[in-house]
């Protein structure tokens, strides 16, 4: 089956991203197809390249990359909920004349129609919320 | 089954965005050709009280989208009716007109629709 996560959580403040993530794991463990993560609202801030966790606990960006690297799962960031946060690709950046930026690839900045895009084309649309 | 969508609101107007981001996809949804309804559970209901204006500092309103959503085609506001009154509402008082269910009826379109997004 191919499914796809909405994730709307901020990594260490709430359990949803970190469900998702293991929830992630799970479907591809069980043989189903990760197409796509998409973060909205306080999710987005999982794709911070900044993020700087203690060492001893779960790095979450790199988590996702993983995924990306070991599955092709798409990590899609909406663009206008990631903006309002500072989440910022470089070319965003030279766009607002910022001096650094904080999103990379494989995290990619896109629209709300690609959420509903992934919704269609997916046999499951999952959302993990605070 | 309908591919159309169903847009869950169950945050007051001010507070968090939640409201706001779920009206934002509400909008795209229907500017790409979607049939989109809303319905509105607890808190939600509060999004339509008349006489908003703006929200803490720096928040903008989310009045106004309302307003605009009949531009979108978005004409079917679901409220639920044990909300309204728990929040000692009544449907026509609310700054547009909605279609007021029971409970029995969340869970019909709940099965009715096969998108649903839930604020």
């Amino acid at each position: 089956m191919h499914y796809a996560l909405l994730v709307m959580g901020a990594p260490y403040s709430h359990q949803a991203a970190h469900s998702a993530l293991r929830f992630a794991q799970a479907i591809i463990r069980k043989g189903h197809h990760l197409d796509a993560v998409f973060f909205y609202h306080d999710g987005v801030h999982n794709a911070s390249t900044l993020m700087s966790p203690p060492q001893d606990e779960l790095h979450m960006r790199n988590t996702w990359v993983e995924l990306h690297d070991a599955h092709g799962t798409r990590l899609e960031v909406c663009i206008a909920a990631a903006l309002r946060r500072g989440l910022l690709d470089a070319q965003e950046a030279k766009r607002h004349a910022k001096t650094a930026h904080s999103l990379e690839a494989p995290f990619e900045l896109t629209g709300l129609g690609q959420l509903l895009e992934l919704q269609r084309q997916c046999d499951r649309l999952i959302t993990f919320a605070p | 089954m309908t591919a159309d969508l169903l847009v869950i609101l169950r945050h007051g107007p001010y507070g968090s965005s939640w409201l706001r981001e779920g009206l934002d996809i509400s909008l795209v949804a229907a500017a790409f050709g979607q049939k989109v309804s809303l319905m509105f559970l607890g808190e939600g209901v509060l999004a339509l009280m008349p006489g908003q204006v703006k929200g803490a500092p720096g928040q903008k309103a989310t009045a106004p989208i309302i307003d605009m959503l009949t531009m979108y085609d978005i004409d079917r506001l679901l409220v639920c009716r044990d909300d309204l009154q728990r929040m000692g509402l009544q449907a026509e008082e609310l700054c547009v007109a909605v279609e007021v269910i029971s409970g029995e009826n969340i869970s019909a379109e709940l099965t009715h629709h096969s998108n649903v997004l839930n604020f």
